[in-house]
């Protein structure tokens, strides 16, 4: 019978206080996983309330101006106070000194910094929210955002402040990495979820202070009109949408490689098998995290940039098909032969490879220079970000969730609701973006409020996809709450996991290890460990 | 030439466009492939190797140098090939012919407005022959907004510091929808157009009547088909609800309250000012964020337009 | 063997050795001057457009700075990297009543920089030689010259934002050593300082020949 052990990090010590100052890396993850949840929440209703507008063509609850900003701050939220954070600082601080087998991340009173410094930012943003809200899209184009009315630089200053929050993450991440591996640890022992969050943090690193600048920039011309965007003056709004994908593009990859890196642990650990093609899927995460630098043109092929310059990037864009696909083949070789456990962290792993696999394919569509022309700025790249983003990140992050809860919380939540829950997930989520893609196809532009006839049906299907998606998100916040208080104790590896974070107990002490670990074996090395799942 | 569209595409209503739709297809089948064949083979694996009960042995291989090249290599030849058939179309969709038909196109928000050769214009309306290449040189006159024409498959940013283009050739006559694809505030959605492809002779014979519009119309029907044609109902209604600009139901002869707490009355003089000038006078409560018409309505369009709001307030004094 | 004994006081509980901790906190600080170059490699970005766009502009605009102030200024923080540098090298030998000397001189300095900066803006101010809207003077020839103010505001501002925050840093420096928190064993905080006041005068070395020297 498995127990709670009795001094664990969550109870020990005591009090709000200890828990506000704390320097543990677990408890910063916790806050963290609430914050952002919140943030997932509030950037959910959003969508939900988009989906109702969308209903049907005109106005359904809201005006077009008060849609924008809906849309804008579903974007915002969604990107800078959920999806960017998401995996690495939720997720990845609880467990990656865990499965270095390090007591901490290399500077504590940093990683709780981070934590103070993103809840200011979504401070500001809430500021800017109730002080006039923003209409610019999430991707703030001058010079429509120099122009319009409302809290843009407020907004602005809240995405600066949130990428402080992000480069310390990852400045502390690369150390923790470097530098606290336990004795025996080899860069090539490292869990696969490691190394991609130590390709994620390189990427936060070298592209976040270049939003930065960005950002201080289109501050700077909203507050004195200093020109450097603005046509009328002389400037070049197009210059801004380079620094802005600049940074962006590579952000993209900030937010999917975490998740590729849950599904390399989650794959293994519920085939009981060795991962197929271990040194190609650490390698790729480098790849991929190289290429993103040099493909943000592809967001701009019709935006009056040189024909040469579009050339170039769509051919880049294809590249980085290549290293993401080797990837997808080595999950689905690792299956082979394996004893595939269909437990719910694996079920969303299925869910991330199936819907990831239409999101990198439907990329092709807008890589290619001849098609992209009719498919930009249509609903088929909202479904082909969503499918990735979503079908690819969120997937991954609730797989990870499912699988790390026990060691986070020491309690197992349902089996049997978690499973309606992600088939209700999956099932919503299809039909509210696969019928996105058609309606791109069909030519519906993004960002609109209301829409031609002829797409009425569609966007009626999608709507009612979405209310599905909220009810599987609602069942699955539901048990995963009960679970906290009433769930069965998990016992230390209920999974049979070999990575490092397992050996300890569920919660783990706040020093993570009653004794220092030493690693004997690699983090996938099911022929040779003798483990076997406890529950 | 598919000209009622397919299950996922529009209509094909350039020449352009099914070359578009081969290429489409192709890499819709190519994606088909590998759907099936990464997920398929995912979903065998899960059902024939599911655990029941105890763990079952498992194969232990890590890698195969063989497989691994093939997984790298097909892949990346295809997306080779892809690439260089997606760049030749993109060039040709590019490069306009030289005998091309010049229209100027500005954009503002929230209507497009089309600059013929002859001197004429024409507001959400473009007319064009069939057959004959088109080539649009467009910028815009505030933010950025984007030419989409779905059935076409073009589609070109409208910037305001420079020119872009884009040009097509429709064969058939038949109308196709024009919309704004890059986001432009309160009217993006509604910033619609339409293009009217017909015959040589119905072009030649357009441009005649564009040139002495309305004739043979009473005035106010004539100011009923401009406030459509003109795009006026993009922002404001005739129904008494409120969209970006005031409403027109009883607006004429009615006191108007304005920005900075003055206030005028809805005359003729006022709603022409305000047609020409529309920063002139502010209706408080809303944004100045009409475009002038200067240019674009003949002094009789303008007297259609102020007939049928006068039409509209015509009952002021018995719903008082 | 008494736990306390084994590790000393500045030695945080999750590293093994000093040697770990200081490698760890010297790789953060190298990573951190990463992508304070990568934020002012934007602004390099936005110059070089600008300039490649309007080149006789930028020449015409640039003979508006005053070069003298801007050498001196120069060399005024050249001279603070190496009292800095001699303030570490006063630690590492324990010399507690030097490293207070040079953490002063290199305060003074970098109070010298601003002062001469406050003189060049006031005068540019005066003149109406302003970043973009604001920019009123008409003896620069050339299209938008207002653009190059505003890029020579912009960097040279961020650039007195990094000097004011490395100040305040070096206070912190200050009041540590009165306190005696470092030693010829540890003295991290004081060399990661050091390694930022460099980055800071070496931007600098790279913005005087870029806004002072066009041409």
């Amino acid at each position: 019978m498995n127990t709670i052990p009795e001094i664990n990090y969550l109870n020990h010590p005591k009090g709000i206080k200890s828990w506000l100052l704390t320097l543990d890396h677990k408890r910063i993850g916790v806050l963290y996983l609430v914050s952002i949840l919140t943030a997932f929440l509030l950037g959910g209703i959003f969508a939900v309330m988009i989906r109702l507008e969308l209903l049907t063509p005109g106005r359904d609850i809201m005006g077009p101006q008060t849609y924008n900003q809906i849309f804008t701050l579903h974007g915002a939220i969604m990107i800078f106070l959920f999806i960017i954070p998401g995996i690495p600082v939720a997720l990845g601080n609880v467990v990656l000194p865990l499965m270095l087998g390090a007591k901490d991340v290399a500077f504590p009173r940093l990683n709780l910094a981070s934590w103070y410094i993103y809840i200011v930012g979504a401070l500001v943003a809430l500021y800017a929210i109730f002080s006039g809200s923003v209409d610019t899209g999430w991707t703030f184009y001058t010079p429509y955002s120099t122009e319009t009315g409302g809290a843009v630089v407020a907004m602005t200053l809240a995405v600066f402040i949130l990428g402080f929050s992000s480069i310390f993450t990852g400045v502390n991440f690369v150390v923790t990495i470097h530098k606290l591996r336990a004795p025996g640890m080899t860069w090539f022992k490292m869990p696969l979820f490691i190394w991609s969050i130590y390709a994620t943090a390189i990427i936060q690193i070298m592209a976040t202070p270049v939003l930065g600048i960005t950002l201080i920039l289109l501050a700077l011309e909203r507050i004195v009109g200093i020109g450097i965007f603005d046509p009328a003056m002389g400037g070049d709004p197009v210059l801004f949408q380079h620094f802005f994908w600049f940074y962006s593009h590579p952000a993209v990859y900030i937010m999917i490689l975490p998740a590729m890196g849950v599904i390399s642990e989650l794959i293994p650990v519920f085939s009981h098998k060795k991962i197929f093609g271990y040194r190609a899927i650490a390698y790729s995460s480098f790849g991929i995290a190289f290429i993103s630098f040099l493909v943000w043109g592809h967001h701009m092929f019709i935006s009056g940039q040189s024909q040469l310059a579009s050339m170039i990037f769509s051919f880049l864009t294809f590249l980085v098909a290549i290293p993401s696909g080797v990837k997808v083949f080595n999950w689905t070789a690792t299956l082979y032969k394996g004893s595939i456990w269909l437990q719910t962290p694996m079920l969303y792993a299925f869910s991330f490879l199936f819907l990831f696999t239409i999101g990198g394919l439907t990329g092709l569509f807008l890589g290619t220079l001849a098609t992209d022309v009719h498919l930009t700025d249509t609903y088929f790249v909202v479904a082909h970000f969503h499918y990735v983003m979503m079908g690819g990140t969120v997937m991954a992050f609730l797989g990870g969730l499912h699988y790390w809860w026990p060691k986070m919380f020491g309690r197992m939540y349902s089996i049997k609701w978690s499973r309606i829950g992600t088939a209700l997930i999956f099932l919503g989520f299809n039909v509210t973006f696969l019928t996105q893609f058609v309606l791109g196809t069909k030519g519906m532009p993004r960002r609109y409020y209301t829409y031609l006839d002829q797409y009425r049906p569609l966007n009626f299907y999608s709507s009612v996809g979405s209310w599905i998606l909220a009810l599987g998100f609602i069942i699955t916040a539901i048990y995963l709450i009960h679970s906290l208080r009433k769930g069965k104790p998990a016992g230390n590896n209920p999974w049979g996991g070999l990575t490092l974070e397992w050996t300890t107990t569920s919660p783990p002490p706040t020093e993570n290890f009653q004794t220092p670990p030493v690693l004997t074996h690699g983090p996938y090395d099911y022929d040779t460990a003798d483990v076997k799942p406890t529950i | 030439m598919d000209t009622t569209g397919t299950l996922i595409m529009p209509p094909a209503g350039s020449t352009i466009a099914s070359e578009v739709d081969w290429l489409f297809y192709l890499i819709l089948y190519i994606s088909i492939f590998f759907f099936v064949l990464v997920v398929g083979a995912a979903t065998y694996f899960f059902i024939k190797y599911r655990r029941r009960g105890e763990i079952a042995p498992t194969s232990q291989v890590d890698h195969n140098i063989k497989l691994e090249i093939v997984w790298t290599v097909i892949p990346l030849a295809i997306v080779i090939i892809l690439f260089f058939l997606g760049f030749s179309l993109y060039m040709r969709m590019n490069i306009a012919p030289k005998d091309a038909l010049e229209v100027k196109v500005t954009a503002q928000r929230w209507l497009w407005t089309f600059d013929y050769p002859t001197g004429i214009n024409s507001v959400n309306e473009l007319v064009v022959p069939a057959g004959k290449p088109i080539k649009l040189l467009m910028s815009s006159n505030d933010v950025i907004h984007s030419f989409f024409v779905p059935d076409f498959r073009v589609k070109m940013d409208v910037l305001p510091n420079r020119y872009t283009s884009v040009w097509f050739n429709a064969p058939y006559p038949g109308q196709h929808n024009i919309q704004c694809s890059e986001y432009c505030g309160k009217g993006h959605s509604e910033m619609l157009g339409i293009v009217k492809v017909v015959s040589d002779r119905e072009y030649t014979e357009w441009l005649e009547s564009a040139a002495g519009p309305g004739e043979g119309i009473d005035l106010e029907s004539y100011g009923e088909q401009l406030f459509t044609s003109k795009r006026c109902v993009t922002c404001h209604t005739v129904d008494g609800s409120l969209n970006v600009g005031p409403s027109f139901l009883h607006l004429f002869g009615e006191n108007v309250y304005l920005q900075g707490g003055s206030q005028v009355r809805a005359d003729e003089n006022y709603l022409r000012e305000s047609i020409l000038a529309p920063e002139a006078k502010v209706v408080d409560g809303f944004e100045p964020v009409m475009p002038t018409y200067q240019g674009l309505l003949k002094p009789r369009d303008i007297d259609a337009l102020i007939a049928y709001i006068k039409s509209l307030g015509q009952e002021q004094g018995e719903q008082q | 063997m008494n736990h306390s004994q084994s590790r000393p006081a500045y030695l945080a509980h999750h590293f093994s050795d000093p040697a770990q901790q200081r490698d760890a906190s010297k790789l953060g600080m190298w990573i951190f001057i990463m992508t304070e170059i990568l934020l002012f490699g934007g602004l390099f970005l936005a110059y070089t457009v600008f300039r490649t766009l309007n080149p006789d502009m930028f020449y015409n605009a640039h003979k508006h700075l005053d070069l003298t102030l801007g050498t001196v200024n120069t060399i005024v923080l050249i001279t603070s990297s190496v009292t800095m540098a001699l303030a570490i090298r006063s630690t590492q030998v324990g010399k507690k009543k030097q490293t207070l000397i040079f953490l002063f001189s290199t305060l003074a300095l970098a109070a010298v920089f601003l002062v001469i900066k406050y003189f060049e803006y006031s005068h540019k101010i005066h003149l109406g030689q302003l970043p973009g809207r604001f920019y009123t003077y008409t003896g620069i020839e050339g299209t938008n010259p207002h653009i190059f103010f505003s890029i020579y505001f912009t960097m040279t501002g961020l650039h007195a934002v990094h000097i004011i925050g490395g100040m305040v840093v070096i206070t912190l420096m200050v009041v540590r050593t009165f306190k005696n928190h470092f030693s010829a064993e540890y003295y991290t905080p004081i060399e990661l300082t050091g390694l930022y006041w460099h980055l800071v005068d070496l931007i600098w070395i790279y913005l005087f020949p870029l806004l002072y020297l066009v041409g």
